[in-house]
C-alpha cells in the first residue's frame, strides 16, 4: 500500500456490486462513511462503529467484513458486495430475503443488511448448516428487535430452499 | 353491513420488508440534507460531578471548517430550560451550564462543515473542571449530608408522596404473617440499533423551527420542546423519517438534542445535522430507572395476600427530564399486579444522582414493580411452606370479576386469569418440568424453577403522571387525562385509499396492520391501501398522546383507523345506495366492490365510488362527501386521578403467566435457560406473526436485563459500560426459543378488542428468571443482572481477599493510590533541579508527553498519552509546584483529565547530593484515580502508576547521565 498523506484526499477505486466506482477520501475516512455518504449506498448501516454489532457487515473480496473497522483507502482495488447486490433484479427478492420476509425475521430492519450479508456468504460456504451452526455464526450480530428466533428460522428455511434450487442462489 | 374480517388475524407479509431487505430503507441518516447543512459533534463531560470553571474554545472556533462552538452560556441565551414534571425549584437544560452532573453530559457543541472536522474541533476545546464528590447510590442520595446536585433543592430528594388505599395499617396489624422483600433494580436500556439523529433548521424570517428527527413521541414533548425553543407550537415543525431503527422507548430521549440542534441552527443560520454515535448513546441517551424497593405483604395463613406496603426510591439520574418521574407512576394503578388485594399503602420518593437522566424504556416501570411483587410471591410461598403455584392460584383475580377495579384505581378491562394460568401449566408442561427438576437435583445439578404472573398495561392515560402532584396541586393545574389517538383515511381521485396516522413506528410493522384493518373495513385487499406513518406536526392530525409508546398502537391507533374507515364507509354506502337503488344499510363492501346485499350483480366498483366526491360532487349530497375522514379517539375510561389519588393509569390490561426452568453450571456459574413458557392474553390478535415477534423480541430484551445488561457506574460516578464490549447485549447464542401460548379475551374498551403486547415480557421475564435462579440456589435475596460473579458468591462462597492489599474505591470518589521510591541520578542536585523545572526537559522525559506548556514559573500544563492495561487514552495534566527549596525539595500537585478518566495527586520529591557527585532522588505520592480507568483492577492501576513513574526517572537519568543511558536507566529503575 502506498504511503498516504493525512492532509490530502486520495482517489479510491473499487468494484462495488459489479460496477467500478471511484471517489475521494481522506485516509482516515471509514469505509462505512465512504459507502454511505460519498457513494450514496445507504443500505449498509452503522450500529456501533466499534466492530461489535455487525450492522455494517459487507463482503470484501469474498469475505464478510466489518465496514466500520475498515478505512475507505484500504478498499482500493477490492471487490465489494453490499446488501444492494442481493436481490436478483428490481422487484424480486433473493431466496434468503424471501425467507426473511416470510418468517418476519426483521422488524426495524436496521441490523438486517449486515445479517443478510453474513448469511449469504455463509450459506454458500456451508449449504448444510445445523441450527446450532447458525446460532454460533449469528452470534456475531446484534439484533434488538426480533429476539433472533425468526432469524434462525428464516436462515434454516433459506438453507433448505437454496439446496433445492441451487441455480437461483 | 359488516363483512367478516378477512385480513385481520392473518400473518400477511409486511409491506415494510421489501425495501428494508434490499437496502432501500429510509432511515434518518439515509436521507440527503440541504446543501450547506452543517454537522455537529458534542464535547461531553468526563466527570460525574464537577464545576465548569472555564471553557477555552477559541482554538476550536478558529479551526478551518468550524462555524461555531456553543457552550452552556451560548445555548441558555437562545432557549429556555426544559419544563420539569415535579413541583421543585430545578432547571433542566439540554447542555451543562455551570456544572456537569453526569458522565456524558453535553458541555459544548461544535458545528462544522463535516462530522470529521467537528470531532477534530471537539478535541481542541479545553475545559477546566473542579471535580466535586459524586452521589451515586439512590439511598445515599436521601442523606442530606451528601453533595447536592441542584442547589434549588436542599437535598437530592425531588419528590415524595404517600398514598393509602383501603385499610393497609389495620390489615397488617391483624395479619397472620408479614413477608418482606428488599430489591435493588439495576439500570439498563434496550439500546436500539439505530442511534439518535436530528436535522434542525431555523427560519429567522418566520422565527420558526423545522426539525427532522427519529423521535417516537409522546408528542406531549412537542410542547416541552416548543417552550424550550421559545416559539408557539405552530412554529416548531417536527417531522419523522419514514424508517426508524428501533426505539423501545429510548428514542423519546432524543428530544433535548432536538432543542440543542435547533439552537445550533439558529446560532449559525444554517441547517445542522447531528447523528449520535454508539458511545454517546450508551453514556448519555436514556436508560430505565434504577430503583430500591421495600415491599411488605400482610398474608393469611393459607397464603392469601391481604395488603401490600410499597416503599419505592426511584433514581432518575442527574435531571428530572420529562416525562419523568413517569416511570414511577406508570404502574400506579397496577401495584397489585394480577392479584385481588384490596389494601395498599405506597411511599414514593424520587431522587437525583450523578448518573445519566432516565426516560422511556420498554416495560417502563413494569420490570421494577414486578421484580418486587413476584419475588415477594415466591418468598411468601417459601416462608409459609406453600407451593409457589398455589400461592399465585389463590391470589389471582377471580374469573368473572372483570372489569375489575384495583385498589389503586385501575380498571382491568377483561381477562380470565385463572383459565390462562391453568392452560399454561397444562399446555406448557409444568408437571414434567417439576419432574425434570427432581431428576436434575437427584444428580446433584443446580436446577431451579421460577414463576411470574403479571398484568401488562397498555395505552397510557396522559393523566397518570399527575398522580405525582397532590390533589391540591392538581386542582390548581387543572385535570389531565385521556389518550387521544388519531387516524385519517383519505380517498384519492382514482379511488385509491390512503391512511395517515401519528403512530410513528420504529419497526413494528404498523403500515401492514393498518392496511389489514382498513382493507377489512372497506372490503379491499391490503395491497389496495397505502399507509403513511411518517409524521409531520405541521400537516398531520396529532395530539399529545400521539407516538409509539405504552404499547398503544394496536389498541388505540389501530382502533382509530378502524373508526375512520367506518366513517368513510358509511358515507360511501349512502352514495352507493343511491346508485344501486337500495337503502344504505343494504350495501355491503367486498371484493373491491360495493354491492346490494343478496344481489351481488347489483354492484359498483369501489374505486369508482370512492372517486365520485372528487369528480362529481354534484351527484353526492353535501353531508355525504367522502374524501377524507379523520378520527380522534380517546377512551372515556381514562379519567384524571380522583381526589383520593385513584388512577386508571392505562386503558388495557393484558395478562401474562410465565414459568421457566434454569440450570446453573457449577463451574462457570453461567445460567442456562432450559425451558421458558410464556402465556399471553393480549385480547384480539390482528397479526400473529407480529405478536410473536413482539414477544420474542421483548423476551430477548428481558433476558439481557436478567443476565447480562447493566448501565454500571463506579462509586465516583464514572460510567463503566460505555461500549458494546462492556454493555453486553444477548446474541443468538444466548436467547432460547420461548414457548408462546395464547388466550384471547377481547378488550371491551377498544374498537377492535385489541390490547398491547410489546412490553409484557420485559415486565415478567426478568423476575421469572430470577425466581428460578433463587430457587436453584436457595437464596432469599437476589438482584439483577445475574452475572456469574454474583452467582459464584452463592455457589462457592465469598472470594478470598488477596494477600497484597489493593487500592480501594471510596464512595463518591475514585481509587486511591499511594507509593514511594528512590532513584539515583549521575548529575549533581543543582543540574537535576534545573531539569525538573525546564519545560523542554520535562517534555522529553515525561512518558507519552506531547508537549509541556509553562504557564508560570511554577505552573505547567502537559498533554500525555498513557496506557493502563488495555485502556490507552490522551490526558491533560495541570501541574503546580509548591514548597520549593532549591535545589533540595519540591511538592508537585497535579490534576489529570481525559475522556477515559481523571486523577489528581500530590508528590514530594527530595534531592540529596551523593558522594560521587550525583543525586539521590526520593519521592512519595498520594493519588486518586477516577473515571473509566479506575474500573480497571487496582493491581493494574498500581502497576501502571509505578511503570510511568519509573519511566519518568529513567528518562531523567538518560538526560543527566548522557553517556551510559542503559546503565543509568537500570539504576534509576530500582525505585518506584
Ligand atoms: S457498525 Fe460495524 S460492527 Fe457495529
Ligand atoms: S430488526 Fe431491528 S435490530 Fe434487528
Amino acid at each position: 500500500m502506498p504511503r498516504l498523506s493525512a492532509e490530502r484526499r486520495h482517489r479510491v477505486r473499487f468494484t462495488l456490486n459489479g460496477s467500478a466506482v471511484e471517489a475521494e477520501a481522506e485516509p482516515r475516512m471509514l469505509l462505512t462513511d465512504f459507502l454511505r455518504h460519498e457513494l450514496g449506498m445507504t443500505g449498509t448501516h452503522v450500529g456501533c462503529e466499534h466492530g461489535v454489532c455487525g450492522a455494517c457487515t459487507i463482503e470484501i473480496n469474498g469475505v464478510p467484513a466489518r465496514a466500520c473497522l475498515t478505512l475507505a483507502v484500504q478498499a482500493d482495488g477490492a471487490t465489494i458486495r453490499t446488501v444492494e447486490a442481493l436481490a436478483p433484479e428490481p422487484g424480486r427478492l433473493s431466496i434468503l430475503q424471501e425467507a426473511f420476509r416470510r418468517h418476519h425475521a426483521l422488524q426495524c430492519g436496521f441490523c438486517t443488511a449486515g445479517i443478510l450479508m453474513s448469511l449469504d456468504n455463509y450459506l454458500r460456504q456451508r449449504p448444510n448448516p445445523t441450527e446450532e451452526n447458525l446460532r454460533v455464526f449469528l452470534g456475531g450480530h446484534l439484533c434488538r428487535c426480533t429476539g433472533y428466533v425468526p432469524i434462525l428460522a428464516a436462515a434454516m428455511d433459506a438453507a433448505k430452499r437454496l439446496r433445492e434450487v441451487p441455480a437461483n442462489a | 353491513m359488516s363483512t367478516p374480517a378477512m385480513w385481520c388475524g392473518q400473518s400477511v407479509e409486511r409491506v415494510e420488508d421489501a425495501a428494508l431487505l434490499t437496502g432501500r430503507g429510509r432511515f434518518i441518516d439515509d436521507l440527503g440534507v440541504k446543501p450547506g447543512t452543517l454537522h455537529a459533534a458534542i464535547l461531553r463531560s468526563p466527570h460525574a460531578h464537577a464545576r465548569v470553571k472555564a471553557i477555552r474554545a477559541d482554538p476550536a472556533r478558529q479551526a478551518p471548517g468550524v462555524a461555531a462552538v456553543l457552550t452552556g452560556e451560548d445555548v441558555t441565551k437562545l432557549c429556555a430550560s426544559l419544563v420539569v414534571g415535579v413541583k421543585a425549584p430545578i432547571e433542566c437544560w439540554p447542555i451543562a451550564t455551570d456544572r456537569v452532573r453526569y458522565v456524558g453530559e453535553p458541555v459544548a457543541v461544535v458545528v462544522a462543515a463535516s462530522r470529521y472536522v467537528a470531532e477534530d474541533a471537539v478535541d481542541l476545546i479545553e475545559v477546566d473542571y473542579e471535580a466535586l464528590p459524586a452521589v451515586v447510590d439512590p439511598l445515599a442520595a436521601l442523606d442530606t449530608a451528601q453533595p447536592v446536585l441542584h442547589e434549588g433543592l436542599r437535598g437530592n430528594l425531588a419528590s415524595e408522596r404517600s398514598f393509602c388505599y383501603g385499610d393497609p395499617e389495620g390489615t397488617f396489624a391483624h395479619a397472620a404473617h408479614r413477608v418482606s422483600v428488599t430489591i435493588r433494580y439495576p439500570r439498563n436500556s434496550c439500546t436500539p440499533m439505530e442511534t439518535y439523529g436530528v436535522v434542525a433548521e431555523y427560519d429567522v424570517g418566520e422565527d420558526a423551527y423545522d426539525v427532522l428527527a427519529n423521535f417516537m413521541g409522546p408528542f406531549s414533548l412537542h410542547a416541552v420542546m416548543a417552550r424550550a425553543l421559545k416559539v408557539p407550537g405552530g412554529r416548531f415543525r417536527l417531522r419523522t423519517p419514514p424508517d426508524s431503527g428501533g426505539s423501545f422507548g429510548v428514542k423519546q430521549g432524543v428530544f433535548p438534542y432536538i432543542v440543542l440542534m435547533g439552537v445550533a441552527s439558529r446560532a449559525t443560520g444554517r441547517p445542522v445535522k447531528w447523528v449520535e454515535d454508539r458511545l454517546e448513546h450508551l453514556a448519555a441517551s436514556v436508560s430505565a430507572t434504577n430503583r430500591v424497593t421495600v415491599l411488605d405483604a400482610a398474608v393469611d395463613a393459607d397464603g392469601r395476600v391481604r395488603a401490600l406496603a410499597w416503599d419505592q426510591v426511584e433514581d432518575v439520574g442527574a435531571h428530572i427530564r420529562a416525562p419523568e418521574p413517569a416511570t414511577l407512576y406508570r404502574m400506579h394503578g397496577n401495584l397489585t399486579g394480577a392479584y385481588d388485594i384490596r389494601h395498599v399503602s405506597v411511599r414514593n420518593r424520587v431522587v437525583l444522582t450523578n448518573k445519566a437522566p432516565t426516560g422511556l424504556n420498554r416495560g417502563f416501570g413494569g420490570p421494577q414493580v414486578y421484580y418486587a411483587l413476584e419475588r415477594l410471591m415466591q418468598r411468601i410461598a417459601i416462608e409459609l411452606g406453600l407451593d409457589p403455584v398455589e400461592v399465585i392460584r389463590r391470589n389471582l383475580i377471580p374469573s368473572g370479576a372483570f372489569p375489575y377495579k384495583t385498589a389503586t384505581g385501575a380498571t382491568l378491562d377483561s381477562g380470565d386469569y385463572a383459565k390462562a394460568f391453568e392452560n399454561a401449566l397444562a399446555d406448557g408442561g409444568f408437571a414434567a418440568l417439576r419432574e425434570k427438576q427432581k431428576e436434575a437435583r437427584a444428580q446433584g445439578r443446580v436446577y431451579g424453577i421460577g414463576l411470574t404472573a403479571a398484568v401488562e398495561p397498555s395505552v397510557s392515560n396522559m393523566g397518570y403522571i399527575t398522580t405525582v402532584l397532590t390533589p391540591e396541586e392538581r386542582r390548581k393545574a387543572g385535570p389531565k387525562n385521556g389518550a387521544q389517538a388519531t387516524a385519517t383515511v383519505a380517498l384519492d381521485p382514482l379511488g385509491g385509499v390512503s391512511v395517515h396516522v401519528a403512530s410513528v413506528p420504529q419497526g413494528q410493522g404498523h403500515r401492514t396492520v393498518l392496511a389489514q384493518i382498513v382493507a377489512d373495513a372497506l372490503g379491499l385487499k391490503p395491497a389496495d391501501i397505502r399507509v403513511i406513518t411518517e409524521m409531520d406536526t405541521a400537516r398531520d392530525a396529532w395530539s399529545i398522546a400521539s407516538g409509539n409508546y405504552s404499547s398503544r398502537f394496536a389498541a388505540a391507533t389501530g382502533g382509530a383507523a378502524h373508526l375512520a374507515a367506518g366513517k368513510i364507509k358509511a358515507k360511501l354506502a349512502r352514495i352507493a345506495g343511491a346508485q344501486l337503488n337500495v337503502a344504505a344499510n343494504e350495501v355491503e363492501f367486498a371484493d373491491g366492490k360495493a354491492r346490494a346485499r343478496g344481489n351481488p350483480d347489483n354492484a359498483v366498483a369501489f374505486s369508482r365510488l370512492a372517486a365520485a366526491s372528487h369528480w362529481s360532487p354534484g351527484l353526492v349530497p353535501v353531508e355525504n362527501q367522502a374524501l377524507r375522514e379523520t378520527v380522534f379517539w380517546t377512551p372515556p375510561e381514562l379519567t384524571p386521578p380522583s381526589a383520593n389519588d385513584e388512577i386508571n393509569s392505562s386503558l388495557c390490561h393484558a395478562f401474562i403467566f410465565d414459568f421457566c426452568g434454569v440450570e446453573i453450571d457449577r463451574t462457570t456459574c453461567a445460567v442456562r435457560i432450559d425451558k421458558y413458557v410464556t402465556m399471553h392474553d393480549c385480547g384480539r390478535i390482528l397479526h400473529p406473526g407480529m405478536v410473536a415477534g413482539q414477544i420474542t423480541g421483548g423476551f430477548a430484551h428481558a433476558l439481557g436485563a436478567a443476565l447480562y445488561e447493566e448501565y454500571a457506574y463506579g462509586p465516583d460516578g464514572s460510567f463503566l459500560t460505555g461500549t458494546f464490549a462492556d454493555y453486553l447485549v444477548p446474541t443468538a447464542m444466548e436467547v432460547p426459543n420461548p414457548v408462546i401460548l395464547h388466550l384471547e379475551t377481547p378488550s371491551p374498551f377498544t374498537p377492535l378488542g385489541t390490547k398491547g403486547v410489546g412490553e409484557g415480557n420485559c415486565m415478567s421475564t426478568p423476575v421469572c428468571i430470577a425466581n428460578a435462579v433463587a430457587d436453584a440456589l436457595g437464596v432469599a435475596e437476589i438482584n439483577l443482572p445475574l452475572s456469574p460473579a454474583k452467582i459464584a458468591a452463592h455457589l462457592h462462597g465469598a472470594e478470598r481477599t488477596p494477600r497484597k492489599p489493593q487500592a480501594k474505591p471510596v464512595a463518591g470518589k475514585g481509587r486511591t493510590l499511594h507509593g514511594s521510591g528512590q532513584a539515583q541520578a549521575a548529575a549533581p542536585p543543582q543540574a537535576v533541579w534545573a531539569m525538573l523545572l525546564d519545560p523542554k526537559t520535562l517534555a522529553a522525559i515525561i512518558p507519552g508527553c506531547h508537549g509541556v506548556e509553562r504557564l508560570s514559573d511554577t505552573h505547567f500544563r502537559a498533554e500525555v498519552t498513557l496506557g493502563v492495561g488495555p485502556v490507552t487514552g490522551r490526558y491533560k495534566a495541570d501541574i503546580v509546584l509548591s514548597d520549593l527549596t532549591a535545589p533540595k525539595a519540591v511538592t508537585l500537585t497535579g490534576v489529570v483529565t481525559g475522556a477515559l478518566g481523571n486523577g489528581g495527586g500530590t508528590g514530594r520529591i527530595t534531592l540529596a547530593a551523593t558522594d560521587d557527585g550525583g543525586t539521590t532522588l526520593a519521592y512519595e505520592y498520594d493519588a486518586e484515580v477516577g473515571g473509566k480507568v479506575a474500573a480497571i483492577g487496582g493491581r493494574l492501576l498500581d502497576g501502571a502508576a509505578r511503570i510511568v513513574i519509573r519511566q519518568f526517572f529513567a528518562a531523567l537519568a538518560r538526560h543527566t547521565g548522557g553517556k551510559k543511558p542503559g546503565y543509568l536507566a537500570r539504576l534509576f529503575g530500582r525505585g518506584a
